[in-house]
C-alpha cells in the first residue's frame, strides 16, 4: 500500500454530500477534524445542528429525528462511537433505523502502524455490531458517502463512513 | 407521591392529539391510551435515552405536540440531554420525568443521591425556560392543562410510587402487544410518513 497521504477530504465535499442524500439534522459532538465542517454546517440553512454532549445520546436523538419522518446524521468521533455500544444496538440497530455515522478515524494510519488504540478497536467494534462501512480519505472517495446512504436505506440499518483524514483535510 | 396509573388517567383526559412517549410507564399507558397509532410504547431500547428520543421526535414533528414520561433512572444516566433540550427550545416538547427514587425494575435499589436530588434545578440550571414539581394527583390534575396550554419545553417533576419488580425478566408479564419496529411504523403512518 502507498504511503502517500491523497488529497484531504475537503468540508465542502462533505456538506455536498450531506445536501446530496436530503440530511435534515446533523446530530454531533465535535472532534478535531470537524472545525471546518461545523462552520459550514452552521451557515447551511437546510440543516439543523443538534449539538450533544455525550455520543450515546446521538443515537436516540437521531432515532427520533428519523421516526418523524425527516433524515438525520451521526458526525462523531471514533472514541464516542465506542461509548454509544448500548445506544447504537437498542436504538439503532433495534428500530432498524437507516442513520449514516461519519466517523472520525483517530489513530488511523495508511502505513498501519498507530499507537492510539481508539484506531485499533474502530473496525473490530463496527464488526461486531455488524455495522457496514466505507472509508473515505480524501474527496476522490466522497461517492463513497452517498454509497453508504443508499446501503442505510436499502438495509434499514445504521451505516458508517470512517473519516481517516487525520489533521488533514476537515480541520485545514 | 402518586400513583403512576391514575397519574396517567388524568393526563389522557387533557392529552388531545399529542404523540405520548410513556417510556417507563408503557405498560400503564397501553391499557389507558386510546389513541395507540399516536403513542410511542418502546419499553427500554437502551436507558437513557427516552429524552433524547423524544426531542428528536419534537424537533422532526414542529407541528405536533410531544410529550415524554420519563424516568429518574434515565434521566440520571442521560442527564446531559437536558442541556440539549433547553437549546435546542422545541416547544412543542412536554418532559414529565416521573421520581420513583430507585431502579424499579432491578429490584428497587436507589438511583444515586435518590431523595435529596432537584430535578426541577437541574432542569432550570440547565436552561428549560419552564419547570414544575408535583408530589400528589390533586395538584397533578390542577396543573397539567396549564402545563399543556405553555410552549415548551417544559420539565415536569413528578413524584410517583415504586412499582418494584423481583420477579426475573422472563418471568415477567408481557406488556408490549407491538414491537418497537412496529409501533414506530404506525405512528409514521398515522402522519403520513412515508420514503424513511
Amino acid at each position: 500500500m502507498s504511503e502517500t497521504q491523497p488529497a484531504g477530504l475537503s468540508p465542502g465535499t462533505v456538506l455536498a454530500e450531506m445536501k446530496k442524500n436530503g440530511v435534515t439534522h446533523v446530530v454531533w459532538l465535535p472532534d478535531s477534524e470537524t472545525n471546518w465542517l461545523y462552520l459550514l454546517m452552521k451557515a447551511e440553512p437546510s440543516l439543523t445542528l443538534v449539538g450533544v454532549n455525550r455520543e450515546g445520546l446521538a443515537f436516540s436523538c437521531a432515532a427520533g429525528i428519523w421516526a418523524g419522518g425527516k433524515v438525520p446524521l451521526i458526525l462523531i468521533q471514533n472514541t464516542g462511537l465506542m461509548e454509544s455500544g448500548d445506544s447504537l444496538r437498542g436504538w439503532a440497530l433495534g428500530l432498524n433505523v437507516p442513520v449514516v455515522l461519519m466517523v472520525g478515524y483517530r489513530g488511523w494510519t495508511r502505513h498501519g502502524v498507530s499507537s492510539d488504540t481508539a484506531a485499533t478497536y474502530t473496525e473490530r467494534f463496527l464488526d461486531a455490531f455488524g455495522v457496514r462501512y466505507f472509508q473515505v480519505e480524501g474527496d476522490a472517495d466522497a461517492p463513497r458517502i452517498s454509497t453508504a446512504f443508499d446501503e442505510a436505506r436499502k438495509t434499514q440499518r445504521p451505516v458508517a463512513v470512517l473519516v481517516a483524514d487525520e489533521y488533514h483535510g476537515f480541520n485545514r | 407521591m402518586m400513583d403512576t396509573s391514575e397519574m396517567l388517567m388524568v393526563f389522557n383526559r387533557h392529552r388531545g392529539n399529542a404523540i405520548v412517549v410513556p417510556g417507563r410507564s408503557g405498560r400503564h399507558w397501553v391499557r389507558i391510551s386510546e389513541k395507540p397509532d399516536r403513542d410511542l410504547p418502546l419499553g427500554d431500547p437502551a436507558m437513557g435515552g427516552h429524552a433524547s428520543f423524544a426531542m428528536g421526535l419534537a424537533l422532526a414533528l414542529p407541528r405536533e405536540r410531544i410529550v415524554l414520561f420519563d424516568s429518574d433512572g434515565d434521566v440520571q444516566m442521560g442527564m446531559g440531554i437536558l442541556a440539549t433540550i433547553a437549546e435546542q427550545k422545541p416547544r412543542n416538547f412536554y418532559h414529565f420525568m416521573l421520581d420513583n427514587e430507585c431502579y424499579a425494575t432491578t429490584g428497587g435499589q436507589p438511583v444515586p443521591n435518590a431523595t435529596t436530588i432537584a430535578y426541577d434545578a437541574i432542569a432550570r440550571a440547565c436552561g428549560y425556560p419552564r419547570v414544575h414539581a408535583c408530589d400528589n394527583l390533586e395538584t397533578f390534575s390542577i396543573l397539567v392543562e396549564r402545563i399543556l396550554a405553555e410552549p415548551g419545553p417544559v420539565f415536569t417533576w413528578l413524584k410517583v410510587r415504586p412499582e418494584v419488580e423481583n420477579q426475573p425478566i422472563g418471568a415477567r408479564t408481557k406488556w408490549r402487544i407491538r414491537s418497537q419496529v412496529q409501533a414506530v411504523a404506525d405512528l409514521k403512518k398515522e402522519l403520513g410518513i412515508t420514503g424513511c
